[in-house]
């Protein structure tokens, strides 16, 4: 077996394997589960990234199958970046999941009686966790469409966790919007699969798929993907759905899951339709960036009006979402015009923001996520007003959503502002100017519903509100999130470089 | 007419009636049952994939998808009609309020399913 | 002499000497006030034993630098040199002061592990913008500037002060946003980002894309007039004088108008070049800005009768001499400019510590309640009077200095209006500063006065008076001994001789 073979299996297959042990009743079991999920991805993420870097993009051919038949693993700079997100993030939510659901005798609101979500959640998580994996290092269609689905699957079940009406509801919409974002999904697969008899990305990649067929494949996957996604104008199951969810199962969905219809988009687009879509494409790129921008306002506005925590941190989603769609049009070298001859590549700064976001937005969104939860946890309520003064009793929380916040509105230092900083330039060197406006209005918006969340932190309240101790975990695996994506905004030469090991140029 | 081209339009348009019951349809059966038929149509589509193989053997591997497509497919709508069972118990109606505002736990159900739980 | 410190960390190590101690603080439990106060003065020392020493090295000749490298092409660079001393000496020796004074005047209040971790956070913030290398960790800490200094404005937590805040971080927020834009254009246009003395742009490439660099200079401004409370852009200053008296004198001496102010120096001197600035005709726009804004701030200031909002004002009027001063070709203006950053941030950290202390020992707010007041508390007084008329600029005060200077650069430049404006200005300071000084100390006490009694051995609390007392002796000092290579000006002569200017 070669190194990233076994990695690969370890990622997939340690995170399975975890889920089947938690399935045992009992902490220890759940513990041990957590444990052997969390190591082999940690160590696979690692290994994985050693390899990358050293030695370029790894594959594996499972069994020794090779395409159409066999399934195909892939890992490039983005793949083991989005990996070692997972493991980073997943980590840490699962460390504060078991304080979280501890204490079954006196479960937080969200929490059913009998601890029907404690008990379940871990080998739900641990499934999801599994399909993540499997979709990063996926390098064929249908091994996508299968993970995805199990993905889709285990992300309405987090949902489902929480016994309220609400979440049940919130849960069945998510649940139908994501399977029938598969079904297009899978209607694609069949429709290139007709078309090219290969299902491996790079083969697809290397036929170039140009012309009616495979548009209306890329429409159709994009469209159910973006759905899973919760681009805008497709948003509106996700905020009932990830505020309706328990506190870690939020984090999990804000942070990760659609990152990873996300992922599949972003290798669909740049790698396996790129060179078609440089010029004639552009308009298609505009397109989603503009749906990305009426993301980053729509959602951010209505965060803006939202009474109860979770909601808005919920809609915060929906329009950071939006940015990491703006990096689309940002992609080509020249604006407006027809890209030169020879000028296949796409920006590097564009595709560096864009893949940044993403990854300082799943910290931030966990840490703030998290945060969250425990203040709710604290107060069992999730109205603003109720968490009124919280900054007081809970600081440690209180900083760790704050120091979210100021990633997330992309204010220096942070992996936010790393993030913006390259897409405005990647905007700025081509002239799209309008683009740099959306970027920096999107910022302004965002401190501006954060500010709303601290307001009410930080009133002095004369009433305290009943309030319930939180165990110490639940608060600094939340900090340790937060400083995470404070700390990327220190470095990011690393990251940019491993990024261009498989790179945003089309194959 | 092809056999192959019988299974396309005959997949998309089962494809098509599957997604216009789940858009035009409220109650949440009718709506699992439209994504079954977009599936099954999507696995027609599937099998009219021209034949790849030299001396016209069908082409395993779209048949080895179908077959994977299926099981995926059967896990879905389990999970599906269990959560849309919930529902109807919890809300005491099976369809997604969409315009009725935040809905209320209905007591006497949420109790049930409790019970049910433990 | 030889440089007692050589180590390239140095920088680093100075913006870690308020980092640390803020971050401590954060997770200190309310009650424990021994550990607060010993971290603050700690950290504060250390930090002004440290500038010191790099002082000293920078005297002997050394230059410090750390840099990181966050992005390919961009570092996050801290640097020790002539013009970051000027700047972050004045900020460590403020801050010590400014440290001992809000110990006494906090005494008592909630929150103060909060306000102290703040505290110090903004004056990390300010030390790393002073010592930025670039325009990249420029930015990263004028934002930081501006979330730090937050929960020190709404402190209070009172309804004007959330107020305050609000439109502070409207302001700023938006004008760091801007900021951002204009140094990624800049980035993207000229490739760099480093602070050079002289000026850090091609002329050649700059006459190639003059609107382009136009524009550019203009979101750079924009993004630092705000701080720098340049009219029309001012609006937020008057109003964050709610917050405590520390915090207005950081506020106003130290930490966040200072930033602003600092950067269009920097903008003028170090990225575009002052001759470069004027050639595009943008520096003449700034001097007519400064220039209006001088006296704007001090018609407004007249007739305010808050003492603190009269010093809001007058910082507003004040501040603009810098500008001005950097925006003119002569050296001498520079000089006066330079100077006047750090001699209008003495003076002006006495007036309102000074302001302070009378709102809390007296419960004297307003101008026209002062009657007497020299007579209770004569040496507090007595600081505000040297800082009063340093600021209208009699010698041998500080603000003499500044005025001479800039008066000789206006005389030698081509802008006929420069030297009526400064007279004009001197007429309008004395206007408003000798009428609070007479009815202080000649007229009779007209006003009911709380009086929280005398401090055991001074009229009021030591840690609030000395404070005052000792920074009104820095700026009689500052003037006194300008003369001497140590004094502000003695600093920026020898920047313009090694022609860091």
């Amino acid at each position: 077996m070669t190194d990233v073979a076994l990695w690969s299996t370890a990622a997939v297959a340690g995170p399975l394997l975890g889920a089947i042990l938690t399935l045992v009743r009992g902490r220890l079991f759940t513990q041990l589960g957590l444990a052997v999920a969390a190591a082999s991805s940690l160590l696979a993420g690692l290994g994985l990234t050693r390899i990358v870097a050293l030695e370029g993009p790894g594959r594996h051919l499972l069994g020794g199958w090779g395409a159409p038949l066999g399934i195909e693993l892939l890992a490039d700079g983005l793949a083991v970046i989005m990996l070692l997100t997972t493991a980073g993030v997943g980590s840490a939510v699962s460390l504060y999941a078991t304080a979280y659901f501890g204490d079954v005798d006196d479960p937080g609101m969200d929490v059913a009686p009998g601890g029907r979500a404690a008990r379940f959640f871990t080998p739900v998580w641990l499934l999801l966790w599994t399909s993540l994996n499997g979709v990063f290092l996926s390098g064929d269609l249908f091994n996508l469409y299968v993970n995805l689905e199990i993905l889709g699957l285990s992300a309405a079940a987090v949902v489902t966790l929480a016994v309220t009406a609400k979440a049940t509801l919130a849960g069945m919409r998510y649940l139908l919007v994501s399977l029938v974002g598969s079904m297009l999904f899978l209607l694609g697969v069949a429709l290139l699969y007709t078309a090219y008899g290969t299902l491996s990305l790079e083969g697809l990649a290397a036929a170039g798929p140009t012309g009616v067929v495979p548009a209306v494949a890329l429409g159709a996957m994009t469209v159910g993907l973006a759905a899973k996604t919760a681009l805008f104008p497709l948003h509106a199951w996700l905020p009932p759905a990830h505020s309706a969810a328990p506190a870690p199962g939020s984090a999990l969905l804000s942070a990760l899951v659609v990152k990873a219809s996300f992922y599949i988009i972003v290798r669909l687009w740049l790698h396996v339709y790129g060179v078609g879509l440089v010029g004639a494409g552009e308009g298609a790129l505009l397109f989603l960036g503009a749906l990305g921008a009426g993301a980053v306002v729509w959602g951010s506005l209505l965060a803006l009006r939202q009474l109860s925590l979770k909601r808005l941190i919920a809609y915060s989603t929906v329009a950071q979402i939006g940015y990491l769609f703006i990096m689309f049009p940002l992609l080509p070298e020249v604006a407006g015009g027809v890209a030169q001859e020879g000028e296949m590549g796409w920006r590097v700064d564009a595709w560096g923001g864009g893949i940044y976001h993403a990854v300082s937005h799943a910290f931030a969104k966990a840490a703030m996520f998290l945060a969250a939860g425990t203040m709710t946890y604290a107060v069992a309520d999730d109205s603003l007003p109720s968490i009124s003064g919280i900054a007081h009793r809970l600081p440690m929380s209180f900083l760790a959503f704050g120091l979210g916040g100021l990633s997330l509105a992309g204010l220096p230092p942070s992996g936010g502002f790393v993030a913006k900083w390259l897409m405005l330039s990647a905007a700025l060197a081509t002239d799209r100017w309008l683009w740099a406006g959306i970027i920096a209005l999107g910022g302004l918006l965002t401190i501006a519903y954060v500010l709303l969340v601290m307001r009410y932190a930080l009133e002095v309240r004369e009433t305290p509100t009943a309030f319930r101790s939180v165990p110490r975990r639940m608060e600094w695996t939340a900090m340790a999130l937060a400083l995470t994506a404070v700390a990327l905004g220190f470095r990011a030469v690393e990251i940019l470089d491993l990024l261009d090991v498989g790179g945003a140029a089309p194959w | 007419m092809s056999t192959d081209l019988i299974y396309l339009v005959t997949g998309a348009g089962v494809s098509m009636l599957g997604f216009r019951g789940f858009v035009t349809r409220a109650h949440l059966f009718w709506k699992i049952l439209g994504i079954n038929l977009m599936g099954s149509g999507i696995f027609l589509i599937l099998i009219a994939a021209p034949p790849r193989l030299p001396g016209g053997e069908a082409d395993p591997v779209p048949q080895a998808m179908v077959l994977t497509g299926i099981v995926v497919a059967l896990s879905a709508t389990a999970l599906a009609l269990g959560v849309a069972l919930r529902v109807a118990v919890r809300t005491g109606r099976p369809y997604l309020e969409e315009e009725a505002g935040d809905p209320v736990d209905h007591p006497t159900a949420a109790s049930e399913i409790r019970r049910e739980m433990e | 002499m030889i440089p007692i410190l050589d180590w390239a960390l140095l920088p680093l190590l100075v913006v870690l000497s308020s980092f640390v101690p803020g971050i401590w603080i954060m997770f200190l439990r309310e009650d424990q006030h021994g550990l607060r106060t010993g971290l603050n003065m700690a950290g504060a020392i250390a930090k002004f034993v440290l500038v010191i020493l790099m002082l000293q090295g920078v005297a002997m000749g050394l230059s410090y630098e750390w840099r990181i490298e966050v992005l390919p092409g961009i570092a996050f660079s801290l640097v020790g040199d002539g013009l970051a001393l000027l700047f972050v000496t004045l900020s460590a020796s403020l801050w010590l002061v400014t440290t001992v004074y809000a110990v006494g005047y906090l005494e008592g209040s909630p929150h103060r592990t909060r306000f102290f971790s703040f505290f110090s956070l903004c004056v990390t913030a300010t030390t790393g913008l002073a010592m930025a290398g670039d325009l990249f960790t420029f930015v990263i800490f004028y934002e930081a500037l501006t979330w730090a200094t937050y929960p020190l404005i709404v402190h209070r937590g009172s309804p004007e002060a959330i107020r305050a805040g609000r439109l502070y971080l409207i302001y700023t927020l938006t004008a760091g946003t801007v900021l951002v834009v204009g140094a990624v254009a800049l980035f993207a246009e000229a490739g760099t980002l480093d602070f050079v003395p002289g000026g850090a742009l091609d002329p050649e490439a700059v006459a190639g894309a003059p609107v382009r660099y136009l524009v550019i200079f203009f979101l750079l401004l924009g993004g630092l007039a705000v701080k720098a409370a340049l009219v029309p852009l001012h609006g937020w200053l008057p109003t964050a004088m709610v917050a405590p008296a520390p915090v207005s004198a950081l506020l106003h001496a130290v930490a966040v108008v200072k930033a602003g102010a600092f950067g269009v120096v920097r903008l003028l001197h170090s990225i575009f070049g002052i001759e470069l600035a004027t050639e595009m005709g943008v520096a003449i726009v700034v001097a007519m800005g400064a220039g209006f804004t001088i006296i704007y701030g001090s018609v407004r200031a007249l007739n305010q009768d808050d003492l603190k909002r009269r010093l809001a004002f007058s910082t507003v009027s004040q501040l603009s001499y810098v500008a001005l001063g950097v925006a003119l070709l002569l050296p001498a203006s520079h000089i006066g400019g330079l100077v006047h950053l750090v001699h209008q941030g003495i003076m002006k950290i006495t007036l309102f510590f000074c302001a302070g202390v009378l709102s809390e020992v007296l419960g004297v707010k307003r101008v026209s309640d002062m009657g007497g007041v020299g007579r209770r508390l004569p040496l507090t007084m007595g600081a505000f009077s040297i800082a009063a008329l340093g600021m209208v600029g009699l010698p041998p005060m500080a603000g003499f200095i500044s005025k001479w200077y800039l008066g000789i650069g206006g005389l030698g430049s081509d802008l006929p209006w420069v030297v009526p404006v400064l007279l004009a200005s001197s007429l309008l300071n004395a206007a408003y500063f000798l009428p609070i000084v007479r009815t202080a100390w000649f007229d009779d006490r007209n006003s009911e006065w709380k009086d929280s009694g005398r401090g055991a051995f001074l009229e009021a609390d030591w840690r609030l008076v000395l404070p005052a007392v000792t920074t009104a002796l820095l700026a009689l000092g500052c003037g006194l001994l300008a003369g001497s290579e140590w004094s502000p000006l003695g600093w920026t002569l020898l920047l313009v001789e090694r022609g860091h200017l």
